[in-house]
């Protein structure tokens, strides 16, 4: 212990008490940094995919660093940025409604299960907990959005069926319980204070951890989600962005449909650089979200910790 | 959950009326429904799939998480502890359809990296998406790829709560890394890692299906015996025209099933451990 403490030449790094050797150290660093590199390789190889020259892909296949640069993929891209722009507009478009509909309904949800007096709060107990444990499956959800709700090819069938989630509830109700004192909520009360205007005055401004958290997966989940529309879109105008690349994996043509610029359709598609447009397209999806996660990563991980307490 | 009710029925559409007037109309069909699916071939294959694929994808999820957030926890530097963590959770916040464009660029067949890599070693090319003997492989490392940084932070949310004063208190007593780690830290853990271990068998028999979906590029037929799930065959029931009382079947099946699975494991675990129990 005593040599572990004393102060060493100023080049070398102090041993602080109970860290591991430094031959671990490194060790450890080497094996995170590999395992990190392995997670951005694919991205990166995606990308370099979309950069290179349609010629050098045809000769080369898919190499880490191309031959050739081009950047004919995203200028075909920026092309056809009507169809993008659309698909864009509609991920914009689900992605902030229903993360400002799905915070509403479960902060409001948690908020009502979190308060000890609420007569109905066993019912609506049951009510959340069960589907985690036991939901009617994805044909059960279908038939409700499709049939009874009929909701195909309709904005809202993207945006209702994971607006709520019952693991967010509860990660809701747990965040209440504990964080907030009863006695805050019986002093408003006693001042005359309605429940909304508690709700929305007090409670949620010391809440703020939780609502971001819950706003981000949901925000994640939108950006990312294709399987809805995969079920029940087919109008083009209602594409997302995500639905869009899942069309063009099978079909690259999906995207030529209307050929602008007055080409015919067979010229437009030889000239079209097939390859690496799809991959340009997986970028534009993936960058947004690559750029935004570090800087939202506080509290994703104070939302998992927060979850991670029994509820 | 309204839904339901349709496995039940032999749903006929009532010309000229709505889907729910139909749907109450149709004739109860009991239980014929689901001994249809049971019944058919499909049934032990897409069973023995589902469950074998999460029973890897649990074992695997939880050792090597745990293993990696132990490790992580003792790098000196905060600032690259960070960065790993940024780099490492990043696959989970991408989509299976912007997934499965990575493992296409590098398993695709003529110009993919897999096949110029064998090529460059002298060995034959192989065509991936028509070789079903590799994909429980390839199925595997992309799911480990995509989830092992999430479930590192999660478990290393768990280790940074634990309180610093346990670890002095055995490093005075002499105990060395490997024995604070066995003796402090895993069992610290043990209620988060048993929580997490509860909620992902009770999905036992539901399959990611992006996974099983986008990254086999739609299931190709060579390949249906090994990577179709219940998920997959419920998603193209509904796109077939499979009638739709046994498609509500499949998947009615599916969550009775994971509901019993859950609650029979959250009964072993709470006699074994009262306190890791979660329900």
């Amino acid at each position: 212990m005593n040599e572990m403490m004393m102060p060493k030449p100023k080049k070398k790094k102090v041993v602080h008490f109970n860290q591991v050797k430094p031959v671990t150290n490194h060790i450890f660093n080497l094996l995170f940094l590999i395992i990190s590199l392995l997670c951005l390789l694919p991205i990166v190889f995606v990308f370099m995919i979309s950069i290179s020259s349609e010629a050098s892909l045809a000769v080369n296949g898919y190499r880490l660093i191309p031959e050739t640069f081009s950047l004919l993929a995203y200028k075909f891209l920026w092309n056809e940025r009507s169809m993008l722009f659309n698909a864009l507009k509609v991920s914009v478009f689900v992605t902030f409604v229903g993360t400002m509909l799905g915070v509403f309904l479960t902060t409001t949800m948690g908020y009502v299960l979190s308060r000890p007096g609420y007569r109905l709060k066993t019912f609506f107990s049951y009510v959340v907990f069960i589907p985690m444990i036991f939901n009617g499956g994805m044909a059960a959800n279908y038939v409700i959005v499709a049939n009874v709700l009929g909701l195909r090819n309709n904005i809202l069938a993207l945006i209702l069926p994971l607006a709520v989630n019952s693991f967010n509830v509860i990660i809701c109700k747990t965040f209440f319980k504990t964080t907030i004192p009863d006695a805050l909520i019986e002093s408003a009360k006693i001042d005359g204070a309605s429940q909304l205007r508690i709700f929305a005055q007090i409670v949620l401004p010391i809440s703020k951890p939780v609502v971001a958290t819950i706003g981000l997966f949901l925000a994640f989940n939108y950006w990312n989600d294709w399987f809805q529309s995969s079920l029940y879109i087919s109008d083009r105008n209602l594409i997302s962005l995500q639905a869009l690349l899942n069309n063009i994996l099978m079909n690259i043509q999906y995207l030529a449909n209307n050929p602008s610029a007055g080409l015919s359709l067979v010229q437009y598609k030889n000239q079209m650089p097939s390859e690496s447009v799809r991959m340009a397209i997986a970028i534009v999806i993936a960058v947004p979200i690559a750029c935004v996660y570090p800087f939202l990563q506080k509290y994703f991980i104070s939302g998992l910790t927060v979850g991670a307490i029994k509820g | 959950m309204f839904g339901l009710l349709i496995a039940f029925k032999s749903y006929k559409i009532s010309p000229g009326h709505g889907f729910l007037y139909s749907l109450f109309k149709s004739d109860w069909v009991g239980f014929r429904n689901f001994s249809f699916f049971v019944k058919s071939n499909a049934f032990s294959m897409l069973l023995r799939n589902t469950v074998l694929y999460n029973l890897v994808f649990i074992i695997l999820g939880m050792l090597i998480p745990v293993t990696l957030a132990i490790m992580i926890s003792q790098i000196y530097n905060r600032f690259s502890k960070k960065a790993y963590q940024t780099m490492m959770v990043l696959p989970h916040f991408l989509s299976w359809v912007v997934a499965s464009y990575f493992v296409y660029a590098f398993l695709r067949p003529d110009k993919g990296l897999a096949n110029i890599v064998l090529q460059a070693l002298g060995r034959e090319s192989i065509q991936w998406y028509s070789s079903p003997q590799y994909w429980p492989f390839i199925l595997v490392i992309t799911q480990v790829w995509k989830t092992v940084g999430y479930s590192m932070v999660v478990y290393l949310a768990g280790i940074t709560s634990i309180d610093r004063s346990l670890y002095e208190a055995a490093v005075i007593d002499g105990a060395s890394k490997r024995q604070q780690a066995r003796y402090i830290t895993l069992p610290s853990i043990k209620p988060l890692v048993i929580m997490m271990f509860i909620l992902n068998v009770g999905k036992i028999f539901y399959s990611d299906f992006g996974l099983f979906y986008q990254v086999t590029q739609r299931i190709p037929n060579s390949l249906y015996n090994t990577v179709s799930t219940f998920d997959t065959y419920i998603f193209a029931a509904l796109q077939s025209n499979t009638p739709i009382g046994q498609t509500a079947a499949a998947a009615l099946f599916q969550a009775v099933a994971c509901c019993i699975t859950i609650l029979l494991v959250n009964y072993i675990v709470s006699k074994l451990d009262k306190d890791s129990a979660i329900i």
